[in-house]
């Protein structure tokens, strides 16, 4: 579904990798290594050459602000520009569901911004995504703020916005949640995306 | 009422006054007897050319050196603009974005206070032409660099945030939006100031400058409000073309937040 071909910036190396509906990929790798700037290139925030569609559509065919909704980058530091929290939701109706399966209260949206601590904010602005359907989530370390609970309400939403067909590409510290939730890890090293061996390849389908 | 001629025994004595401060400085271990003299001296020296200058450009009524003379104020009004950042834009827009800006609102706004408000003989007349355009111009300056200034701490400070409204779908504009609005309140800031306090707080200087050289008060008041309404538009253009044009220099056309495009903080 999503297909990145010699995807590269001055940090990154040529990068070529796919994730399939409903696949979840893992990034992982030492800090610095360039995943977040991987994400990044994909969702178009840096200039880059190379490329990347989303089944037959081409990136560079649509407005960089279509593509970005299409697939959506959360980053791993959230950032706010109004002072309550709802007003940051495209429909905030429809994101009261996602703010009670991430364990937090309907009147969460009424919220100021300056209240909500990093774990809040870092759900919240997940679940600002979410709302607006995307096809492809590039998600860079989404859980890394969080107690255990709260990382399992966040992966049960993964879950099921990949049995929707949704496909996910994320960055994560813990191997162990790389195991949870992807059908395969890619490793990141000093700008270069390490292709596995294809009998390892084999083995995460 | 005629003019009282002031002889140059009269600001000698005025500039006697100096002595005082510097004493001062001195007795209080200020350290402004330096900087004092050289500013005061800067000031003589700057004033009298500048006579010289006008005495010259007013007798001769040249279209060419009136123009000449508009394009030195524009261009050391640049290079002032310039000097208010904390970071500039880089490539050619580092000073172009600023100066162009003010010179065009500027000079439209001139344009039409001489061809219609004023109408001088010929309209190019540097009597009138050359002492509004340094006061439209002052005051435009102030506001283009305020809000130049302002975004971009702002985009540099926000990044994240903007960063957030890019990547959820929106333009550059609207990602934008909130940091370009406060720029452009920021530089309308002064001149808003300026009109609410004028005439209760403080007698502007050109008002007072006609009443001293025997110009009826209501004749010296319709020229300082036209002066504020010129110098109102000159701004709010100039801020506004100021803002749109660094807006679309730190972005691109894959709406993209260009920060790479900010040379580094330099102060």
């Amino acid at each position: 579904m999503l297909s990145v071909h010699d995807l590269a910036t001055p940090v990154l190396k040529p990068a070529s990798l796919s994730v399939a509906e409903g696949e979840c990929v893992a990034v992982q790798g030492p800090s610095g290594a360039g995943k977040s700037v991987l994400l990044r290139a994909i969702a178009d925030l840096d200039p880059n050459t190379g490329t990347v569609s989303l089944g037959d559509r081409s990136r560079e065919a649509m407005p960089a602000p279509a593509w970005r909704r299409l697939v959506a980058y959360v980053a791993a530091e959230s950032g706010w520009w109004l002072e309550r929290v709802g007003d940051h939701f495209a429909d905030p109706g429809a994101a009261l569901p996602l703010v009670e399966a991430l364990d937090l209260p309907a009147g969460a949206l009424e919220w100021p911004v300056a209240r909500l601590s990093t774990g809040e904010r870092q759900r919240l602005a997940f679940a600002r995504t979410l709302v607006q359907r995307p096809a492809v989530l590039l998600l860079d370390e989404p859980t890394a703020a969080l107690d255990e609970a709260s990382v399992d309400r966040v992966e049960t939403l993964l879950r099921a916005e990949l049995a929707r067909g949704v496909a996910i590409l994320i960055v994560t510290h813990a191997a162990a949640q790389a195991e949870r939730l992807a059908n395969r890890t890619l490793r990141m090293e000093m700008g270069r995306l390490l292709v596995p061996p294809p009998a390892e390849l084999g083995e995460g389908h | 009422m005629p003019l009282i001629p002031l002889s140059y025994w009269d600001l000698a004595a005025a500039g006697l006054l100096l002595l005082v401060n510097g004493a001062l400085s001195v007795a209080m271990a200020l350290r402004l007897e330096r900087p004092l003299l050289l500013a005061a001296v800067r000031m003589v020296v700057q004033l009298s050319l500048v006579g010289l200058v006008l005495n010259q450009l007013f007798a001769l009524r040249s279209p060419w050196l009136t123009l000449g003379m508009a394009a030195v104020m524009v261009g050391f009004a640049g290079h002032e603009i310039l000097g208010r950042q904390d970071r500039t834009l880089s490539g050619g827009w580092t000073y172009g974005l600023g100066a162009g800006s003010m010179a065009f609102a500027a000079s439209l706004v001139m344009l039409m206070a001489l061809t219609t408000a004023i109408r001088p003989d010929p309209w190019y007349d540097p009597r009138y032409a050359i002492p509004m355009l340094g006061m439209v111009l002052g005051n435009t300056m102030s506001g283009v660099s305020l809000a130049l200034n302002t975004l971009s701490n702002a985009a540099v400070r926000e990044r994240a945030a903007i960063e957030a409204r890019l990547a959820l779908g929106s333009s550059r504009w609207e990602a934008l939006r909130t940091q370009q609005r406060q720029a452009l309140r920021t530089g309308m800031m002064p001149i808003v100031n300026a009109m609410a306090a004028t005439g209760v707080v403080s007698l502007p200087g050109m008002m007072t400058g006609q009443i001293l050289g025997g110009v009826n008060p209501n004749e010296a008041v319709k020229y300082q409000i036209l002066i504020m309404f010129l110098i109102a538009g000159a701004t709010g253009l100039g801020v506004l073309l100021a803002t749109f044009g660094a807006v679309h220099r730190l972005t691109d056309a894959r709406d993209r937040l260009r920060l790479d495009r900010l040379n580094a903080y330099d102060r």
